[in-house]
């Protein structure tokens, strides 16, 4: 358990992605077989046991500390695994027991009945030390959380194994814990394992952003459109009776979305964009597909309020052919023949847009002011679907931005090399006489520029909050944003979608910033 | 503190004053005559210059002298060098006043003695049963191993200019890292005051004007503030560990932005504070400093007659 308990601490604390990169692979690299596999399906929620609710736990440590010297404890600490974690009574007499390795744990979690689990887990918390201890209670509770998502976990091993990570998502899902044979690959003692024949996830295609300068070499001929949705974008995923729905980094978002996963009687592969639509298509901003995202389950009223519907636009899969190798039009035509023969329900399919030549494409890129929709996509003719980001096969092209000079009002320090600057920044616009906040951002600046900003609120600074600042209304910044959506999240009654600073604008006095009525005029729908 | 007509480490100014060590909430300028031991007045004369007292004297740890109607006796303490109990008699009574103690093994400042007592006035900085500092090599250790995973990112220690700056290069020193420590310009003259009173640091170096080059894979030792402001600018995408032992709290250390937190204290933890109610047996206790009530607590159901006891103007500098 040593190994596992220093890693989850580390991890708690470490900012960085690349930082959590480097911990996840010394672990990999030195923790011995079983262990690490177990770990890795502890971070990746691929283990399964009676999990131990927290009421329980209460229960096991009342009965070995002072009620009183527990509720002030509690109270100071404000976590309940971390109280008891840090509060439990060591018996002196245990001191020299050998503490349990995290296979045993694992194992014996997985042999044992629900009315058995906390008889083991008062056991074990009497060897551990208090690492150990809020180790065990994270894991038994189902839920680490500590920034690393399946996604981050499996880089992390293909970033030490030195594979392909597309190769390695390909044969994850056929693998089981405690992944013996995907270590053995990793570590080159062995080949690949098999690709899973079940509901696994194939890494997607991605596009990259049109450039202007780009438009020049490219023949309008060899490029389909359509429409960008307002969406997330998902891969349905029915195999051999097995549903699973995925995000774009593969992380299985079925359990929130029942209502697709009853339509997809079907055996296929798909690619599209998730939204809520009510009725036939009739697609909701996304502030209401925001209900229903980073949820591990859904109540029947979510379910009523802001029905899922998917928007397919690739097929990789029909059955067990597959399709990633056919080029675009040929996908496309047996997406089309796929659709038309199943029609599932709450699902249809992106139409293709018709143009003629890059103006045509512009004209209607520019008009597409429509709610659900970001832009356009291109998609050459004659690709294949190619896990990854290649360049020139598909490309994003989102209509323009929205902006509004907005005044800096808050700036709080960042996170990790930014901990030393002021650079999450809130800002407003004008209500009246008084400035009501819009939004947050916290890029769209250079290292210059921050620098330059990070002394302005020193300088400038009203009032202090802990790590928050507010400032004398006196920057004007000029934020660029998607789009602006109703929302009962913020004192102004609007969110915008993907703000960041677009200008600074070191010249314009702040009482000439955009009012809260512009801001008002640029919601659709 | 009638009837000797002196105060304990007074926070405003008094005629005589006796201070239990030289951290800045306990030892203040511009009393008339200071009693402490010579490392305390040492270093109050280093921090505070002509306010460490108009006339000053020094007593040696278990010599006695009498103030008045009172014996008074300094004790150690461990907390940092120079730091002293109060052990005051009067009329068949002792009464002993611990100020800041730990009882961990501190190479750099004599060991505290448990002095049986009617009345002990203890301090309860981590009075709550979830402060149980692990042992210290263990945490070095946790220092130890990110410089070997980040040997190209400057580890910077924040940690008090008093007491526990010097514990941690001694630790480290006793793991066996012999390279140049780094420090920031507040750790420099009291690191060089313990080494005139005997405390071996091995080689210290000014972080403040080494080149960037040598200090990637460097320690650097700097005062908490200055760990992720813009002194730490200079450093390569350091690693900032703190040394405290409010680092015991995950969400604590979280909220100061620690990316390694080290369990370092120089002062009890709640299992030394009540182990040393046990040893010095005061049938009556009073707690300050802290967490008092958990403390008042358990004391009650020893069956020791305790209450809290409130004192305003007291920090966390030395946690």
């Amino acid at each position: 358990m040593r190994n596992f308990s220093s890693l989850i601490d580390g991890l708690v604390f470490m900012p960085s992605r690349n930082g959590k990169l480097r911990l996840l692979a010394d672990f990999f690299a030195t923790a011995p077989d079983p262990d690490r596999g177990w770990a890795l399906a502890a971070l990746t929620e691929t283990l399964v046991f009676h999990e131990a609710k927290p009421a329980a736990i209460r229960q096991l440590v009342a009965t070995r500390t002072d009620p009183e010297l527990f509720a002030l404890s509690y109270d100071y600490v404000g976590d309940l695994a971390e109280t008891v974690a840090l509060i439990w009574p060591e018996r002196p007499e245990r001191a020299n027991s050998l503490p349990p390795s995290l296979t045993e744990v694992v194992e014996a979690l997985r042999a044992a009945k629900r009315g058995q689990v906390m008889g083991l887990v008062e056991g074990w918390l009497d060897t551990l030390d208090s690492s150990g201890r809020f180790a065990l209670l994270k894991l038994i509770t189902g839920s680490l959380r500590v920034g690393v998502s399946a996604r981050l976990a499996k880089t992390a091993l293909a970033e030490w194994g030195r594979v392909d990570l597309g190769d390695l998502e390909e044969c994850w899902h056929g693998l089981t814990p405690p992944y013996a044979e995907l270590f053995g690959w990793l570590e080159g003692r062995s080949d690949r394992p098999a690709a899973g024949q079940g509901a696994g996830f194939r890494p997607l295609m991605l596009s990259h952003p049109l450039e202007e300068e780009d438009m020049a070499a490219l023949s309008p001929a060899d490029y389909s459109a359509e429409w960008k949705w307002d969406g997330i974008r998902v891969q349905l995923a029915a195999r051999g009776g097995e549903r699973r729905i995925y995000s774009r980094t593969g992380d299985d978002v079925s359990g929130a979305f029942p209502d697709i996963v009853d339509h997809m009687n079907f055996d296929a592969v798909l690619d599209g964009e998730l939204l809520v639509a009510r009725g036939e298509g009739e697609i909701a901003p996304f502030n209401d597909l925001q209900q229903r995202l980073n949820r591990k389950t859904v109540t029947a009223a979510m379910l009523k309020e802001f029905p899922a519907w998917v928007r397919l636009y690739d097929i990789l899969f029909d059955g067990e052919e597959d399709l990633r190798n056919l080029p675009f039009t040929g996908r496309r035509a047996r997406l089309e023949r796929w659709y038309d023969a199943l029609r599932p329900r709450r699902m249809d399919l992106s139409p293709l847009v018709p143009f003629d030549g890059w103006g045509a494409l512009k004209a209607l890129r520019e008009g597409s002011r429509e709610n659900s929709i970001e832009g356009l996509m291109l998609k050459r003719r004659d690709s294949a679907y190619v896990a990854g980001r290649p360049k020139g096969p598909w490309f994003k092209w989102k209509r323009g931005a929205l902006t509004l000079d907005t005044v800096l009002m808050y700036a709080q320090r960042g996170h990790g090399k930014r901990s030393s600057y002021y650079s999450d920044f809130t800002f407003g616009v004008w209500r009246g006489e008084e400035l009501v906040p819009v939004g947050k951002a916290y890029f769209g600046f250079t290292d210059a520029e921050l620098v330059e900003l990070d002394r302005w609120v020193r300088n400038r600074t009203t009032r202090r909050y802990g790590p928050v600042r507010e400032v004398e209304p006196g920057l004007v910044l000029e934020v660029a944003f998607d789009s602006v959506h109703p929302s009962n999240r913020h004192k102004s009654g609007l969110a915008m979608r993907f703000p960041r600073v677009h200008r600074i604008r070191w010249d314009k006095p702040a009482a000439e910033a955009d009012r809260l009525e512009t801001l008002q005029a640029m919601v659709v729908g | 503190m009638e009837p000797g007509g002196f105060h304990v480490d007074p926070l405003r100014p008094v005629e005589r004053a006796v201070v239990t060590h030289g951290h800045s909430d306990h030892a203040r300028p511009g009393h008339a005559h200071v009693l402490a031991t010579a490392g305390t007045l040492a270093i109050m004369r280093q921090r505070l210059g002509e306010g460490a007292g108009a006339a000053t004297q020094a007593l040696n740890y278990g010599e006695a002298i009498r103030i008045g109607d009172v014996t008074v006796r300094l004790a150690p303490a461990g907390h940092v060098l120079g730091s002293a109990q109060v052990v005051l008699e009067h009329a068949g009574t002792r009464v002993v006043v611990s100020g800041d103690y730990k009882r961990r093994f501190d190479r750099t400042c004599a060991p505290f003695e448990p002095v049986p007592c009617d009345v002990f006035i203890t301090e309860a900085t981590f009075g709550l049963p979830v402060f149980r500092h692990p042992p210290d090599l263990g945490e070095i250790d946790k220092l130890l191993h990110s410089l070997s995973i980040f040997p190209e990112r400057s580890h910077v220690v924040g940690a008090y200019a008093l007491g526990k700056c010097q514990r941690v290069i001694s630790l480290l020193r006793a793991a066996g890292y012999d390279r140049p420590i780094y420090l920031h310009g507040a750790l420099e003259p009291i690191c060089t005051l313990y080494e005139g009173f005997g405390v071996a640091l091995g080689e210290l170096r000014p972080a403040t004007v080494a080149a960037k080059e040598e200090l990637k894979g460097a320690l650097v030792l700097a005062p908490p503030g200055a760990v992720a402001d813009r002194w730490a600018r200079r450093l390569t995408d350091p690693v900032v560990a703190m040394a405290s032992g409010w680092m015991r709290v995950r969400q604590r250390a979280r909220q100061r932005g620690v990316e390694l937190p080290l369990v370092i204290s120089d002062h009890a933890d709640w299992d030394e504070l009540t182990q040393t109610l046990e040893e010095v047996a005061a049938p009556e206790v009073w707690v300050t400093h802290g967490r008092e009530e958990a403390l008042v607590h358990h004391a009650t159901r020893r069956g020791i007659r305790a209450r809290a006891l409130a004192l305003v103007g007291f920090e966390e500098e030395g946690a």
